[in-house]
This record gives structure tokens, C-alpha cells and sequence, in this order.
């Protein structure tokens, strides 16, 4: 059977996923995505070209509720959860390289 | 074990005052600690929390009050979902140690209706798998043979129920996570109307299919919690606003359309036992009088493929929020980008990882409109065909999974074969109904077999007045 994603691929979706991989889990991955996409092809190959997709099984449109103030999370106890924090705040690492 | 007593007679007995729910709430935990062991059905047992509610609820029916309908019944709730203060980890290592700061809808409303919960129960990793192999914290195992998976993603709840432990307890069903473990476990299993549960506290996997339902060991207990916890939530801007009637009691099938769906029952792959168990479910209502046919529903053919397109893409945005900044895991990193990568390299398993990689490439350019687009027209195509069924019958019926409970380890080498075993459950959710598993009868390991009862968007009465019928054919 041939590769329907290659590790190279494998890698660069890991790069959008935002997940540190090993060779050895994308040379996997791309066994293991390859075998679930060849099945999708079921899928893939139908003429469905009138058909409208469908996001959400239930039509509901601007679902509101009245404008009502109500306490929030309390802040402490949701900072309390977090890695790491600073000044009562989130604290992560630098965003932006430093020639940025 | 409180596997004696229903849930409807526990509840009777505590608002009586014949029963106290301390000495409920103990059995339960005497319970636990006889089997837990053997079976790891929890994450988390709430002992002392459990203890001081039950007092309370004791000290309640002292005084003249009613607590609820639920006075005193212990409950099981899988463990993504909030309880505040409450280890809540999805059997993720990237959430251990992690206590929500505020509380499922689902279960204020427990409190409220006087229920127990007494502990968090076991899943496959963020609700993603068959058998509840995938936990970070090992397998559950089946009260029925402890070699043999209880099936998942609600493995935890519905071994729970199964092995006495609580005769109630929530899951949470996105392709069959209720229905098919309460198959394999012998209990029953309900996945209720899109919209009609509040998913407010529960953890998000594919947030346009995920549902959350109850276990039980008998229909009228199933049909008390689900009233219960049903009905619009503020909170949750995708329930449905109108207000459910009640369920009912009915067990009367005379006169009903049933329809057997070919494509879920007559193909390859189902067991020759579990073909017979629908059969024999289907002739024993048309004893009762109702009217059974085959029906087919082409496009559920298509539905395995479709689910495992369309979950995984909804899961791999919901869990880009374990960034390693406000909750849970961080592994340091140069930079922000670098720390990301690596918390979530180390606090996701190997499935969550293949469904993060799989919905991500579904949605990436290039491949949408080929994997994510085409999944999202097949949905379409398989509401437009169950609506077609449902203008000619009542219920539908199937096999709820295509065998009885496999072993541990039979199909964690072969995703693909493990996806397989929601061939049955999944097209209800792409479609947004309700459906629900009995069980009936056993296969050729001596398991147990469910049997699934499918019926429309807020078909839930009348599911459930078939589901009694079935259940009455024991």
C-alpha cells in the first residue's frame, strides 16, 4: 500500500498541533494515519456535491439569556490550578524570540 | 451490595425514613472496597464527602423535609465531569491533580434531587476509546471476567454499576461511550437527544456530538435519573430551551412500527449471538403486539468513516486548550511554542495523540474539503435517511456493539479494530438522536448483550416505553 501521509507530513501536522514527536512516533503515525485515511476513503470518493454539510445536529440560532450580572470563577481558586503565576496573573514563557 | 436495591426503592426507602442514607452511603463505600481492587472503576472515591452528605440528608428526613427523589442514592460520575474542589482528570495525566473550580450542571442537579455522588470513575483518556484501555492510570476491568475489557469510553460507570457498587451512574456518549460499555458490562445504558443534557462541566471532546446519559440496572431507574438531570441550562447555550415532558411509565408496544436496521445488524462483522439477541428481542415485541420490519438506512454504512473525521477534528480544537498555562501539566521550554510542545508530548497518551494528529490533518489545507467537508455531507446524508425510516416507524432496533466484551490488550495494537466496535452506536450521534442499550441476552463467553432501542431527536418516551417492553422479555 502506498504511504497516504508521510512522515514528513506527520511532522509538519504535529508542528499545527502544537506536539513535540520522535522520529520513531511520526514514522508510527504515518503507518497508523495511513490505515485510518485509506478507510475514510469510503468517504472521500463519494459524489456528495449537492448534498450541504452539517456542522451541528440541532438548529439553533441566537440562543440568548438575559443580560443578568453574576459573579465569576473566583480568581484565586482559578489561578490556584495554573503552573505557574505572577502578580495574580498567568505567568508563561517568552513569547517572542529576543531578535524579535 | 446495593446492586439489591433499584435506585426508585433506595430512594423510597431513605424519604421514609425506613432507611438511612449513611447506612446506604456505607454500603456502597463496603462495596467499593471489596472489588476495587480487582476492578479500578474509580479515579477518585469521595468517602468522606459522600458521609457528610448522607448525614445530612439523614438529619433532613429528621426534621419533616423531603430531600429529593434521589434521597440517599449513591451515584458514580465519570470523571470529565466538574465537581468543584474534586480531582477531575479525564484519566489524563496532563489534568492530574487538577480541582475544578466550579460544578457540572448535571450534577447540581443530583444534589439537589438528593443523590450521593461517591466517586469518579475511570475512562479511556479523555473519552477517547472502546475499552478504557486507554486511561493513564491503567484498565478497568469487566465484573463479568476480569480478563475482559468493560468496553469506553464509560468503562469506569458502567463497571461501577454493574459489579453493585452504586445502582446509578453518569457517562458521557460522543459514538457510543454509554451504550456499548453498559452492552459489554450488562446494565443499562442511555444516550439521550442532542441538546436535551446540559454538557455545562462536562469536558469537552467533540462538543457537536458528546452527550451526557445515565446507567442503571433497570430502565425505570435509567428514566428517574435522566429526568432528573434533563431539561434547558443557561448555562449551556446549545440545550434545547423547551421543556421535556416526563418519560412515563409505559411498557404497552401494542400497535408500534419497529424497524431492524439492516445495515447495523445483517452485515459482517456482528455476531452470529448478537444477530439472535436483536431477533429475539424483535419477535418477542411483535408477540406484544407491536409491528417488526427491516428497514435500511444506507448511509450508516458510511458512519464510521464519517465519526472518526469529524470527532477528531472537534477534539483536536477542543484540546488545544492543554497549553500548559492554566491548568494542569507544564513542561518548561525555551519558549512558549517550545514549553506547548513538550507538555503536551508528555501529558497526552498515544490514542489522544493519534485523534489530535488525525483532526488536525482533517482540517489542515489542502484536506478539508476532501476528509472534514465529505464527513460533514455524509451527516447530512445519514439525518435525511433516519428521517426517511422514522416517517414509516416508531423505534428502530440494533445491535447495540457487534460482540460481547473482548479481552485487554485484543485490539490496543489495531486503532482501526477498536474504532469498529462503535460501528453500531455512532451514526445516533452524527444524527443527534437518542437511543439506548438493554441488556438481552448473553454470548457464547457467557457475556452479556445489549441490545440498542433507536428513536428521534425527543423520541425519549417512547424509547424508553420500548426499552421497558424489551427489558420485560428477560
Amino acid at each position: 500500500m502506498s504511504p497516504r501521509i508521510s512522515p514528513e507530513q506527520v511532522r509538519h501536522v504535529a508542528k499545527l498541533a502544537r506536539l513535540s514527536i520522535t522520529d520513531a512516533e511520526a514514522s508510527q503515525l504515518a503507518e497508523e494515519l495511513g490505515v485510518i485515511l485509506e478507510h475514510a476513503e469510503d468517504v472521500a470518493a463519494l459524489d456528495l456535491s449537492d448534498i450541504e454539510p452539517t456542522a451541528h445536529p440541532i438548529h439553533l440560532t441566537n440562543v440568548l439569556r438575559d443580560d443578568a450580572p453574576k459573579p465569576s470563577l473566583d480568581r484565586d481558586e482559578v489561578l490556584a490550578a495554573a503552573p505557574a503565576t505572577e502578580d495574580r496573573r498567568f505567568r508563561v514563557p517568552r513569547i517572542m524570540g529576543e531578535t524579535q | 451490595m446495593t446492586g439489591a436495591m433499584t435506585a426508585v426503592e433506595t430512594a423510597a426507602a431513605v424519604r421514609s425514613g425506613d432507611r438511612s442514607a449513611r447506612s446506604v452511603v456505607e454500603e456502597a463505600l463496603a462495596a467499593i472496597s471489596e472489588r476495587e481492587e480487582e476492578l479500578h472503576a474509580c479515579n477518585t472515591v469521595l468517602a468522606d464527602a459522600a458521609i457528610a452528605r448522607a448525614d445530612a440528608i439523614d438529619a433532613a428526613v429528621a426534621h419533616g423535609e423531603d430531600p429529593g427523589p434521589l434521597a440517599g442514592v449513591p451515584i458514580a460520575l465519570k470523571d470529565n465531569l466538574c465537581v468543584q474542589g474534586e480531582l477531575t482528570t479525564c484519566s489524563s495525566k496532563i489534568l492530574e491533580g487538577w480541582r475544578p473550580p466550579y460544578t457540572a450542571t448535571v450534577v447540581e442537579r443530583l444534589l439537589a434531587a438528593g443523590a450521593i455522588p461517591i466517586a469518579k470513575t475511570n475512562l479511556d483518556e479523555f473519552a477517547m476509546g472502546s475499552s478504557t484501555e486507554n486511561s493513564a492510570f491503567g484498565p478497568t476491568r469487566n465484573p463479568h471476567d476480569k480478563a475482559r475489557v468493560p468496553g469506553g469510553s464509560s468503562g469506569g460507570s458502567a463497571a461501577a454499576v454493574s459489579a453493585g457498587y452504586v445502582p446509578l451512574a453518569l457517562g458521557s456518549d460522543t459514538g457510543g461511550s454509554i451504550r456499548q460499555p453498559a452492552a459489554f458490562c450488562g446494565v443499562v445504558g442511555v444516550k439521550p437527544t442532542y441538546g436535551r443534557v446540559s454538557r455545562y462541566g462536562l469536558i469537552a471532546f467533540a462538543s457537536s456530538l458528546d452527550q451526557i446519559g445515565p446507567f442503571a440496572t433497570t430502565v425505570d431507574d435509567a428514566a428517574l435519573l435522566m429526568e432528573t438531570i434533563w431539561g434547558p441550562d443557561q448555562m449551556d447555550s446549545t440545550s434545547i430551551p423547551s421543556r421535556p415532558d416526563p418519560i412515563g411509565a409505559g411498557s404497552d408496544v401494542s400497535g408500534l412500527r419497529i424497524g431492524i436496521i439492516e445495515e447495523l445488524t445483517d452485515v459482517e462483522g456482528i455476531a452470529p449471538e448478537v444477530r439472535a439477541s436483536v431477533e429475539r428481542a424483535a419477535s418477542g415485541l411483535e408477540g406484544s403486539g407491536a409491528h417488526v420490519e427491516r428497514v435500511s438506512i444506507p448511509s450508516c454504512a458510511y458512519g464510521l468513516s464519517a465519526y472518526y473525521l469529524i470527532a477528531p477534528a472537534e477534539a483536536s480544537s477542543n484540546l488545544a486548550r492543554y497549553d500548559g498555562v492554566r491548568y494542569g501539566l507544564r513542561v518548561d521550554g525555551a519558549d512558549v511554542a517550545e514549553m506547548n510542545a513538550k507538555t503536551r508530548a508528555a501529558g497526552f497518551g498515544a490514542e489522544v495523540k493519534r485523534r489530535i494528529m488525525l483532526g488536525t490533518y482533517a482540517l489542515s489545507a489542502g484536506y478539508y474539503d476532501a476528509y472534514y467537508g465529505q464527513a460533514q455531507k455524509v451527516r447530512t446524508l445519514i439525518i435525511r435517511d433516519f428521517a426517511q425510516a422514522y416517517e414509516r416507524f416508531d423505534v428502530l432496533l440494533s445491535p447495540t456493539a457487534p460482540t460481547e466484551a473482548f479481552k485487554l490488550g485484543a485490539k490496543t495494537a489495531d486503532p482501526l479494530a477498536m474504532y469498529m466496535s462503535d460501528v453500531c452506536t455512532i451514526p445516533t450521534n452524527l444524527a443527534g438522536h437518542a437511543a439506548m442499550s438493554v441488556p438481552f441476552g448473553t454470548g457464547v463467553e457467557g457475556l452479556p448483550i445489549g441490545v440498542q432501542v433507536l428513536a428521534p431527536a425527543l423520541g425519549e418516551s417512547v424509547m424508553f416505553t420500548v426499552a421497558r417492553a424489551v427489558e420485560a422479555l428477560r
